[in-house]
């Protein structure tokens, strides 16, 4: 009798490895689009802050349809169409555009209402003492309005780095994408899930935890 | 020197200030009393530079305040002022606080700065605040922490725009003691104020400013003693 050739086999401890590495690309999908739009985010928040109108009638509604489509629609049209324009981007760089955009957009308005709460007295008083304009941001308004909207960013962070699966469609191996080829091959989605689930709190978790921390540390 | 000429500002439509002429010498208090509303901290904002003007001129040592050519960031190092909300920046300690200025504005070392910010938290009796955070100090701790503030750039005025107006009333003293002890020290100063016994003691001259215009201006003896117009009269017979 000749052996069957079997597609599956089970679960092995070298796939551990296999999702440690395709959590590491989380990782690094997400930190580049976070640090990305952050930055990025942190400009169209003071545009929309100073601006006023032009900022609100131009930027917001750009802002607002990346905030409102589906990120996974939104991958798979720019991964599709971008070569027609001439960007020949793997998945992940189209990837790391995207998430830097979605986050952007998000961080826009958290970045904004930093800029609100500190208030026009505050930064009167930080003028009338010789700083320029950019002294003022930088060493007023950046630190008191960084801390008063620090949650939410952190908050904006976790989400973009969950949302990083989505990248998955393209084709990228990220954890989620990792954990759908052995869901394949092993037969075995609520071991291989349990497992994925668990890397993305380990990855979440020290964050959050080390965010609580610095709250703490400025509230005193 | 501060001269104002023909000083007029509107906010939209209201004018708020309908041409005011003064000129206060160097090692001159004056303070500017007047009704809520009157314009006499909208005058103060204006001779800082926070405001701009549309019609007049203010000059500062000669020079004009609100010309485009004119540095502002430079300017203000001359002008302290002191805000009735104390505005203490919260993510920095007492001494922090007083010394990011000198470190920013004026490029001085981080120890440089330091002991400027020490010396005057210790003039303005808090030198053993050095390390607290805004939070841990009262309103009148932070008025006076905003004076220090204001006195490390080593101004050759000093504008107070009603400081002591959001304090508990137990915690006034002390702000007016240590603008008192300016005083003394020779600091030409620019007090908008309602607390008359400070405008009638320690002040070489009291303006009374009524609906954007200054209505009288003269030494506190004669302000406080022999009023001429009838509208200081009403107001000073209002607060007592």
């Amino acid at each position: 009798m000749e052996p069957t050739i079997s597609f599956f086999s089970g679960f092995q401890l070298s796939d551990l490895w296999y999702l440690a590495e395709a959590a590491w690309r989380t990782l690094l999908i997400s930190a580049c689009a976070i640090a990305i739009g952050t930055t990025l985010g942190a400009v169209f928040g003071w545009m929309l802050y100073e601006g006023k109108l032009a900022a609100t009638l131009t930027l917001n509604p750009i802002l607002d349809v990346f905030r409102s489509v589906p990120l996974i629609i939104q991958l798979v049209l720019f991964y599709n169409f971008a070569p027609i324009i001439g960007l020949n981007l793997d998945p992940f760089m189209s990837g790391v555009v995207i998430l830097s955009i979605y986050c952007a957009s998000l961080v826009a308005n958290v970045a904004r209402g930093g800029m609100e709460a500190v208030g026009k007295p505050m930064r009167r008083a930080a003028r009338s003492l010789g700083m320029s304009y950019w002294q003022d941001l930088r060493h007023v308004v950046l630190p008191i309005g960084g801390r008063a909207v620090f949650p939410s960013w952190v908050g904006v962070a976790l989400g973009v780095m969950k949302d990083s699966a989505l990248v998955s469609v393209l084709g990228y191996i990220e954890l989620l994408k990792a954990s759908q080829i052995l869901v394949t091959r092993t037969q075995e989605p609520l071991l291989i899930l349990t497992i994925a689930g668990a890397f993305y709190f380990a990855l979440s978790y020290p964050i959050s935890r080390y965010a609580a921390a610095l709250e703490q540390r400025w509230s005193t | 020197m501060i001269e104002i000429r023909g000083l007029e500002k509107f906010f939209g439509n209201l004018q708020v200030l309908k041409g005011v002429d003064l000129d206060v010498r160097k090692g001159e208090v004056l303070s500017i009393i007047g009704a809520s509303g009157s314009g006499k901290s909208t005058l103060l904002y204006c001779i800082n530079g926070l405001e701009p003007i549309q019609k007049g001129s203010i000059k500062v040592d000669g020079t004009d305040v609100h010309a485009k050519s004119t540095n502002i960031n430079h300017l203000r190092q001359k002008m302290g002022m002191v805000f009735q909300q104390w505005n203490s920046f919260p993510h920095l300690t007492a001494l922090e606080n007083v010394a990011l200025a000198p470190k920013i504005v004026k490029g001085m070392s981080k120890a440089q700065a330091r002991d400027i910010a020490a010396k005057q938290l210790e003039h303005v009796g808090l030198g053993d605040k050095l390390d607290a955070y805004p939070s841990a100090l009262s309103g009148g701790q932070q008025q006076r922490l905003a004076i220090a503030r204001a006195l490390a750039m080593e101004p050759t005025y000093m504008l107070f725009d009603e400081a002591t107006s959001a304090l508990d009333p137990e915690l006034v003293g002390e702000v007016l003691d240590a603008m008192r002890l300016l005083a003394q020290e020779g600091m030409t100063m620019i007090c908008v104020t309602h607390e008359m016994g400070f405008a009638r003691d320690v002040s070489d001259r009291v303006a009374f400013v009524h609906e954007g215009i200054i209505e009288e201006i003269d030494t506190p003896t004669e302000i406080f003693g022999a009023p001429k117009s009838d509208l200081l009269k009403k107001f000073l017979s209002n607060i007592r």
